[in-house]
């Protein structure tokens, strides 16, 4: 194989600039969704608890249909199949604004607020029954003893979990391309097609999506054990 | 509303070419999920001892294999494998190969984890009996601590292979013609992609959630 590198395709003419854009549109596209699917996952995860049956059905079937069907699908029916059937004046303003972005966010979000949803709920059903009884044995209140104990303990245990569940969706945005959001993979891809240059344009994505992958997990790691209880939680549960 | 016409006359076509592979294309989601699921898990039972070797020059690179490879996105890797495989060739790969390949590579780091984790979970005390029985360290893998740690493994490998079963509809983006591409077709005719998009959602789903049905019957066998 004798392959001539040109490094130099990814700054000269425009595709410096795409793949800033195209960073920039992956970070809002998952940053948005990130927000989608946590207060789904939250809101869902408390649903598959509480005492009323019918609310536990919803929030199962959410779960159990959105995280069991491939994200690409999900993709196409909220960008091709959804949009048809609604009123004539959010169809035009969605398609004034980027619907592709929209659909790709909702898709992404949805699918993974079910993924989140599930991380939430162990994380909460792996905390001992004792503690909550202790705590109220000690004379806390329910509500005393669910800001002191339960919610603190809960948060530090999902946080390892929701770290690699909250970088599957960065990585996840990707499949955004498919309908023809213009993010990283997509400005990756648009390089390529322009210079002709695979690997250089190849390699400039991978690198960019390694850093933040690695710099999120290192950033969580740290605070993992920065707010780790000596004694109480062993690392990783 | 909801017109399912367009499901009961395109049916064969969804369900034949797409999900079995058995039409005029190559394609097919199942003919390609499981050789990627069994080739993906022997190639991460191999990466996953490999990361627990005593040998610095064999567990440092399948560690940067994995890290690297559960870094970056499943798509870029099927990208590079598209670009790469025929330029170091010389010649042109079919849809399938490229996918499987990709496939493969990508899904064997996460097997790869899964073996690691299973094979620590076995207590140390299990490969020091073994050892005082007087096995070699290659008979204790094989047959004490493998065995116990495949046990163990199960609920994350059926996680895994679900994972990697809803992954295949991304061949779709190199025109490898698995459900999703057959639903595509279909749609560029017909213009019914509400109906379309929701029908393979419900035959994934079916697979997905009764893999993990027995899964979870075969788990509660085996406790």
């Amino acid at each position: 194989m004798n392959y001539q590198f040109n490094w130099s395709v990814l700054w000269s003419g425009q595709s410096g600039g795409w793949l800033l854009r195209g960073l920039g549109t992956t970070l809002a596209l998952s940053g948005l969704a990130w927000l989608v699917a946590v207060a789904l996952g939250i809101v869902s995860g408390a649903m598959r608890t509480v005492p009323w049956k019918p609310l536990r059905v919803v929030a199962t079937f959410y779960v159990e249909f959105f995280r069991n069907v491939p994200l690409l699908v999900w993709m196409f029916f909220w960008y091709f199949g959804v949009p048809p059937l609604l009123p004539l004046a959010i169809r035009e303003w969605l398609f004034d604004h980027g619907a592709e972005f929209w659909a790709g966010m909702f898709a992404l979000g949805v699918y993974h607020g079910a993924r989140m949803s599930e991380v939430i709920r162990s994380g909460i059903q792996s905390i001992p029954k004792t503690q909550f009884e202790a705590a109220v044995a000690i004379g806390l209140t329910t509500f005393q003893a669910y800001r002191l104990v339960i919610v603190p303990i809960a948060l530090r245990l999902i946080v390892p979990p929701a770290t690699s569940e909250s970088l599957n969706l960065l990585k996840n945005s990707s499949v955004a391309l498919t309908i023809s959001v213009a993010e990283l993979t997509f400005q990756t891809r648009q390089i390529e097609t322009y210079t002709a240059r695979a690997i250089e344009a190849l390699t400039a994505g991978t690198v960019i999506y390694l850093g933040l992958c690695v710099g999120i997990a290192t950033i969580m790691a740290h605070v993992e054990r920065r707010f780790a209880i000596p004694g109480l939680i062993a690392r990783g549960g | 509303m909801l017109d399912l016409a367009v499901i009961v006359n395109n049916f064969t076509f969804l369900v034949v070419q797409g999900l079995l592979g058995l039409g005029g294309f190559t394609g097919g989601t199942l003919r390609l999920a499981i050789p990627a699921i069994v080739l993906g898990f022997v190639l991460g039972i191999f990466i996953g001892i490999a990361r627990l070797a005593r040998a610095w020059w064999i567990s440092v690179p399948a560690t940067l294999y994995v890290e690297f490879f559960r870094g970056v996105p499943l798509v870029m890797v099927i990208f590079w494998i598209w670009f790469i495989i025929p330029q170091l060739l010389r010649l042109p790969i079919p849809e399938y190969g490229v996918a499987l390949t990709a496939f493969v590579i990508f899904e064997a780091a996460y097997f790869g984890e899964i073996v690691r984790a299973g094979i620590q979970s076995v207590p140390r005390g299990q490969v020091e009996a073994a050892t005082a029985l007087g096995l070699t360290r290659a008979q204790s893998m094989r047959y004490v601590v493998l065995p116990q740690a495949i046990r163990n493994m199960v609920p994350s490998l059926v996680t895994q292979m679900i994972v990697l079963f809803k992954d295949t509809s991304l061949a779709s983006i190199i025109g490898y013609v698995d459900l999703t591409k057959a639903a595509q077709i279909v749609n560029n005719r017909e213009i019914r992609p509400f109906e379309l998009y929701l029908f393979i959602a419900v035959v994934y789903f079916i697979f997905t959630y009764s893999m993990s049905r027995i899964a979870g019957r075969f788990e509660r066998r085996l406790a």
